[in-house]
């Protein structure tokens, strides 16, 4: 089986669980950016003292390690609908895009074709079979850590391929086992920006990559009076309270981002709750649509707390959402994720 | 059993080289300046080196200064020339689009400072033709840079008439010969070049060495700035150890030559027609008949080389595919690139380069290996573009 390593302490202990299993792993990382840019040192995931970091894993495990050249696929893939987004008034998960496309289609083809079966991932999620011969995706044990959002639009087919052995686990456990394998990463701090903007500057990222998304705009109220203006509405997503620049008695939110007039619609926080969405491009996890409206918990982003829904099937890959009470912040752009309990039903794309 | 099918990139150590490196380290410690017994040891066996790289290359022991090996040489070669030539309106510097890195980014180098540089195009062979030579050169052309044999495809360059054209306009010119010393008789007379870059560990030496061959009376200034070693050419205590390793090298070099690169030229026609033969849908790349005896490229069509390269390590066989890059992943060669090739193409090919120690049960093992790699990695091609 593949191990796909990344460098950090999670994929690094996930490939030393089944090697240390007697399982006979090959590691793979992906190499994402332009090492040759001079940009150097991303410094979060993957950057080349991660791939470093991942070779050093697999010698001490004693596994054969590769670094597979993925920057074209990373970028029409991942970065290319990052600034995409952000330029047409969306929030982006290029998470998700990175797991489906990359880990679970190029990283597992190149897997299949080395005579693997297996991509095992150091996510905090589990796959588990239902002995029907479907697959059910998890939530990790771990809920502080759990990423199954990161994973809702794994197919059938991607899931029958997948292992996540961090799955039972804790973090706790997972920093405990990665010191007492002695791995070289044991202490090394976990990621959390986007690993290709490791300053944080998205708004700086997106303008290097189109210029004319700084084009300034308006700042207008719920009821259309302008209040404002901005530089850009790439600097701003549903639900922002900081960097509006104004001042008001309370405080005021982004409520809505229209990228055709770009304006900014700014309000109290009353006017971001909504109780209702609409989702597209959404994959169901045991590959066939919900027959009518079902009861989950769905989460509209990572670790936001879940909320009582019913979720209805409008169409083959598109849903509406309807809360039982009003959630803050729905953002265009951001994945809306189907949970009935522990088990991934499906998730879609927030309209 | 691994079967290392790399040479170009670089070349098991020959025993005799191995001892006498390690001797030397242990046991002959002496700065080569030194005026007393230990100096003078050292400097003996550097002395004793420089003759017999002087004897590989047909040059008078005295025209060559020892370098870490081919990167240092060419730079020493293009810098220090284009440094000694500054101050004369000779401010242009030519290469090929297909040489190493260390030529292109030294070229890039002077570019950043305001030179103007020219990059030759190669034909679909990957030779370089002398009229597009004859195009770039100008009379403030400082220096052509060509190398001799391309390590990638192996296609060996018509060195003799590019140098001539580039004496004609009164430039000097270089050859990065990393390739092709210990591959191929060399004259540095009859090749007609001014300098010359070889290194130790691609024809069976130590890595770190090298040398670069300057014509007597070339004006060159040095890079590295301290003492006087190497003629005031190379300053800074010399590598004993590795230059006795490059000179034994190239001793050992010296007398094989010609058997070596008959068996070896033997071998890789026996791989490359039987890979041929074996799979099907593959294509030699570059020009067969002006090629190094031990290297072929094939491309192969619908496998991805980088995936090809990892299934065939996973067997036990290593060979290449473009040129690494700092992470060790592979970039599409620049080199098939130059030569017109599609990205597409250049993502499909395998370097295998071979060299003392292989062996034709090797070469038939791999010839027998190949197609179920191959067809294994096309079965799930095939699957993705259903």
């Amino acid at each position: 089986m593949v191990a796909a390593m990344s460098g950090g302490v999670d994929s690094s202990v996930a490939a030393a669980m089944l090697s240390e299993q007697g399982h006979d792993v090959i590691g793979l990382s992906m190499q994402l950016y332009d090492q040759q840019s001079g940009q150097t040192s991303f410094g979060s995931c993957c950057s080349i003292d991660d791939l470093h970091d991942a070779r050093r894993v697999a010698t001490k495990l004693g596994i054969p390690h590769y670094i597979l050249n993925f920057e074209r696929e990373f970028n029409a893939h991942v970065v290319s609908g990052f600034v995409r987004d952000y330029a047409s008034a969306r929030t982006p998960i290029p998470c998700v895009h990175c797991n489906g496309k990359l880990k679970f289609t190029n990283l597992l083809d190149r897997a299949l074709g080395l005579g693997a079966t297996t991509v095992a991932t150091g996510h905090y999620a589990r796959v588990e079979s239902d002995g029907r011969g479907h697959r059910v995706l998890r939530r990790g044990l771990d809920l502080d850590k759990d990423q199954s959002y990161f994973l809702f639009t794994l197919t059938q087919d991607q899931l029958a391929h997948a292992q996540f052995p961090l799955g039972e686990l804790s973090k706790l456990e997972v920093r405990a086992y990665a010191a007492a394998q002695q791995l070289p990463v044991a202490d090394k701090p976990d990621s959390h920006e986007i690993c290709f903007v490791p300053d944080g500057d998205y708004a700086g990222f997106v303008e290097r990559h189109v210029p004319e998304a700084a084009a300034p705009g308006p700042i207008a109220d719920t009821t259309g009076r302008v209040v404002g203006k901005h530089a850009g509405i790439h600097r701003f997503t549903v639900g922002q309270r900081k960097g509006l620049g104004l001042s008001s008695p309370v405080p005021l939110y982004v409520v809505s981002i229209d990228a055709g007039s770009r304006t900014v619609t700014v309000g109290p926080r009353e006017a971001i709750e909504r109780t209702m969405l609409t989702a597209s491009r959404v994959n169901w996890i045991s590959g066939k649509p919900l027959s009518g409206p079902t009861k989950v918990t769905a989460q509209i982003r990572h670790h936001h707390p879940q909320a009582t829904a019913v979720v209805r099937p409008t169409g083959p890959t598109s849903a509406s959402v309807e809360f039982e009470s009003p959630q803050p912040a729905i953002s265009p752009g951001q994945a809306v994720v189907f949970y009935d309990g522990t088990a991934v039903v499906g998730g879609g794309w927030i309209d | 059993m691994r079967i290392y099918l790399d040479h170009n990139a670089t070349t098991p150590v020959d025993p005799a080289v191995v001892e006498l490196v390690s001797n030397v380290l242990g046991s002959q410690f002496g700065n080569a300046s030194s005026v007393h017994y230990f100096g003078q040891t050292a400097k003996a066996i550097i002395d004793e080196a420089r003759s017999a790289v002087a004897a590989l290359l047909g040059c008078g022991p005295q025209e060559i200064v020892f370098t870490s090996g081919g990167t240092e040489s060419d730079n020493l070669a293009i810098r220090g020339v284009a440094e000694a030539l500054a101050p004369t309106k000779r401010r242009h510097l030519i290469a090929s689009g297909i040489e190493h890195e260390a030529v292109l980014n030294t070229l890039k180098a002077f570019r950043k400072r305001g030179w103007s540089t020219s990059l030759l195009p190669v034909d679909g062979s990957g030779v370089i033709e002398p009229s597009a030579l004859e195009d770039a050169l100008t009379d403030e052309t400082a220096l052509v840079s060509v190398m001799h044999v391309n390590n990638e495809i192996g296609t060996i360059q018509p060195i003799p008439q590019l140098a001539d054209l580039a004496h004609r306009h009164g430039a000097l010119f270089h050859t990065d010969a990393v390739q092709s010393v210990g591959k191929l008789g060399i004259d540095v007379a009859e090749l007609g070049v001014d300098l010359l870059s070889l290194s130790a560990h691609k024809f069976n030496g130590p890595k770190s060495v090298g040398a670069l061959w300057i014509r007597r009376g070339s004006r060159l200034t040095s890079m590295m700035t301290g003492g006087r070693q190497e003629r005031n050419r190379r300053a800074g205590t010399e590598n004993v150890p590795g230059i006795a390793g490059l000179g034994e090298a190239a001793q050992l070099a010296t007398g094989k030559l010609a058997g070596e690169s008959a068996r070896v030229g033997a071998l890789r026609d026996r791989l490359e027609s039987g890979i041929l033969r074996a799979v099907s849908s593959t294509a030699v790349n570059g020009d067969i008949t002006q090629r190094v005896c031990n290297t072929t490229n094939i491309s192969f069509d619908r496998v991805e080389a980088e995936s090809l390269l990892i299934a065939l390590d996973l067997e036990g066989i290593a060979v290449s595919t473009g040129s690494a890059c700092s992470s060790g992943t592979l970039e599409p060669s620049h080199v098939l690139r130059a030569m017109g090739f599609s990205p597409h193409r250049a993502q499909n090919s395998i370097r295998f380069s071979l060299g003392l120690g292989n062996t034709k049960e090797q070469v038939d093992r791999v010839v027998e290996i190949m197609p179920v790699v191959v067809n294994k990695l096309r079965r799930l091609t095939a699957r993705e573009v259903s």
